[in-house]
């Protein structure tokens, strides 16, 4: 495999090249990076080439089989739809980060150690932090520092999970791991973390709606979908992970409800469709992980879809709350158009992409009888279209006209918009593409009379439960105001360590300043200058003998002062005490 | 200027939109009635079941959320 460069390299070498290119160059530069890097992706055949030896083990670059090449082909996919949404945006910070950030998450999974892997998942923690950071607000600066540092106590526990496993094993290749053993703890934890398994998920919904509009959907593309590929290869038909999952799709949608900013809720959906994947490993299943890999790769799609339209808003508005919006259908159709192709595919409606990857994954847990997780699912499946596929279109573009009048945004980011729901249609039309390179064979027809209707009732009248009850004025109204999650507890939580330790040890800290730094030494100096006085002083004090006369005492003390110890003596103690103390020393040893 | 879009500024379009809504809804219940069932579990073969589900889910959904609304929600500037 001479001929060929690793993807990862393609982004990440490439990416540093960057800010030494001007002009309509760079735009062409920046898009053929992606493209090269798809093009090897189409020759790389599966086996595990890259191969580089170190400190007596084998760093293995390329691992390519099925599973590991739709997530690669996704992420170069995505790349490029992200690269062409930011190709205006005038930071090479951006540009930089987002690409390393997209080199690392195709190494992730095409990283067949746990070395490898170990490297390019802190590598997209900390290239994936500057996109929060080049929004450069106080909000932003705040949760960017939140997200690195839950990100990092996230890579610790997979680091300490891979430190254990190596050890155990004496191997650093890794396949699958199953829930088996402090090791595998440690992992699924750190890879869970990056999944937004609850309760580790509310990073999630702090960091991306504060993120910058381009840096968003890259954001929403790699870091959870990386994990979901990482949990799919290690933790199989865990069936923990079915319950995780359930629970991951129904909470969120609760919150999105609440929520005010669009694009919070763009985020507590994307962990509600998460669980949808993370439920379909779990289930483990052919078609369940069919299904969660397929519905992976769909979702890239639509919620970049999804982030770039509301981000097209936030761009032309300068506004993302629901309550500071309406009516921009008016003077922004394209957009809202590709903002409803987006919510019609999250809501998993016949003839757009959602349809015809999530109800592998709900079809796999009816097969295998599981009931309260089915009912959690399709309960699900009807609060997605409330939230993400009427509330988030509705809300920005219909609803009370909010008097703002925008135009559409740059013809780039339209560009990038178009071709994200041309796959969203696409895919649904034509699923056999998608289906032959899953990992298994398929054997799925999403499209029967049953099926349809079924889905299409589920999401109609879960639209008429809308519609009655914002009509009869039941519907929460948005407003501004934050929603406690589970974040409150490292949030106050950090404060009021903060505030203990602060108190606990700055009081220790000023007592001994008092005493060791300056009383005792005070004291020490007097003692030395006036021994007896000190002495007495002391003595007086301790005792209470306040009638005691000084004057009486005179006759048996020597004048102060006057009469020390020869210089000699205190040196001859001093030696006479080391010397002690080596003999001792010398004895005991 | 771009000439804006503007149809449902007029009540008579809302309405009709509506109306059509509302006959797609009549529509699926009927069509529904006269489709072959293979589910898993067997209330899936009962008809119109996933109308009735899909109603009351996100009927509960609302009202879940405004009570759970009452216990979370906290001024904006809560962590400040």
């Amino acid at each position: 495999m001479n001929n060929l460069i690793p993807p990862p390299a393609i982004l990440i070498v490439g990416a540093l090249f960057v800010p030494l290119i001007k002009g309509k160059l760079k735009s062409a530069y920046l898009l053929l990076l992606p493209v090269l890097a798809f093009v090897m992706l189409l020759k790389m055949p599966a086996g595990k080439y890259w191969v580089v030896h170190v400190l007596d083990y084998d760093l293995i670059f390329g691992r390519v089989d099925r599973l590991s090449m739709v997530f690669g082909y996704i992420f170069t996919i995505i790349s490029f739809i992200g690269v062409l949404f930011a190709l205006k945006v005038e930071d090479d910070l951006q540009h930089v980060s987002a690409l390393v950030y997209a080199g690392s998450a195709i190494g992730v999974t095409f990283a067949g150690d746990f070395f490898s892997l170990y490297i390019f998942w802190e590598l997209m923690a900390i290239a994936s932090t500057f996109l929060i950071l080049a929004r450069r607000t106080k909000a932003s600066q705040d949760a960017a520092f939140r997200y690195i540092l839950v990100h990092i106590f996230g890579g610790l526990c997979l680091l300490a999970g891979i430190i254990i496993y190596i050890q155990n094993k004496g191997t650093i290749e890794f396949s699958y791991i199953g829930l088996d053993g402090m090791a595998s703890w440690f992992i699924f934890i750190g890879i869970g973390l990056n999944a937004a398994i609850p309760p580790l998920h509310p990073w999630l919904q702090d960091a991306y709606p504060e993120a910058t509009v381009t840096g968003a959907v890259f954001m929403s593309a790699l870091t959870t979908k990386s994990a979901v590929y990482l949990m799919a290869r290690t933790f199989p038909g865990t069936e923990l992970l079915i319950y995780i999952g359930a629970l991951m799709t129904a909470i969120p949608i609760f919150y999105a409800v609440l929520e005010n900013d669009i694009r919070r809720v763009l985020a507590y959906s994307l962990i509600n469709q998460v669980g949808f994947m993370m439920c379909g490993i779990g289930i483990g299943t052919a078609l369940a992980i069919n299904g969660t890999v397929s519905h992976a790769f769909c979702h890239i799609l639509y919620k970049a879809l999804l982030f770039m339209s509301t981000g097209s808003v936030l761009y032309m508005t300068g506004k993302i709350r629901c309550t500071d919006l309406g009516g921009l259908y008016k003077t922004m159709p394209l957009t809202c158009l590709f903002c409803m192709i987006g919510a019609a595919s999250i809501s998993a409606f016949p003839l757009f992409s959602g349809f015809v990857s999530k109800s592998m994954i709900v079809s796999a847990s009816s097969h295998e009888k599981l009931v309260a997780v089915w009912l959690i699912l399709q309960f699900a499946s009807a609060g997605v279209f409330h939230h993400a596929g009427i509330k988030v279109p509705f809300f920005t573009f219909f609803g009370h006209d909010s008097g703002i009048r925008t135009k559409e945004p740059p013809l780039n980011m339209l560009l990038a918009m178009g071709i994200a729901a041309f796959f969203c249609v696409a895919i649904a039309i034509f699923p056999k593409p998608l289906y032959d390179i899953l990992p298994y064979p398929v054997h799925y027809v999403p499209y029967t009379g049953a099926h349809v209707v079924g889905q299409l009732q589920l999401l109609m009248f879960g639209a008429l439960a809308f519609c009655l009850l914002i009509l009869s004025g039941y519907y929460p109204p948005e407003m501004r105001a934050i929603n406690l999650d589970t974040d409150w507890f490292y949030r106050k939580g950090g404060r009021l360590f903060n505030n203990v330790v602060d108190t606990v040890l700055n009081r220790i800290n000023a007592i001994s300043d008092r005493l060791i730094a300056r009383a005792i030494p005070v004291w020490l100096g007097r003692l030395s200058r006036t021994p007896v006085t000190s002495l007495l002083t002391l003595y007086v004090k301790a005792t209470g003998k306040k009638d005691l006369v000084i004057e009486d005492l005179k006759g048996d003390t020597r004048p102060e002062a006057t009469t020390l110890l020869p210089m000699g003596v205190p040196v001859l103690i001093s030696i006479v005490f080391l010397f002690s103390l080596f003999v001792l020393f010398v004895f005991l040893t | 200027m771009k000439k804006e879009l503007k149809i449902f500024d007029r009540p008579e379009n809302v309405k009709k939109f509506l109306t059509a809504f509302y006959i797609s809804l009549v529509v699926l219940l009927i069509v529904d009635l006269f489709i072959p069932k293979h589910g898993d579990f067997p209330w899936e073969n009962i008809p119109d079941f996933f109308a009735v589900y899909g109603f009351v889910s996100c009927v509960s959904l609302i009202f879940i959320a405004k009570i759970l609304r009452l216990l979370i929600k906290r001024d904006e500037n809560h962590y400040e």
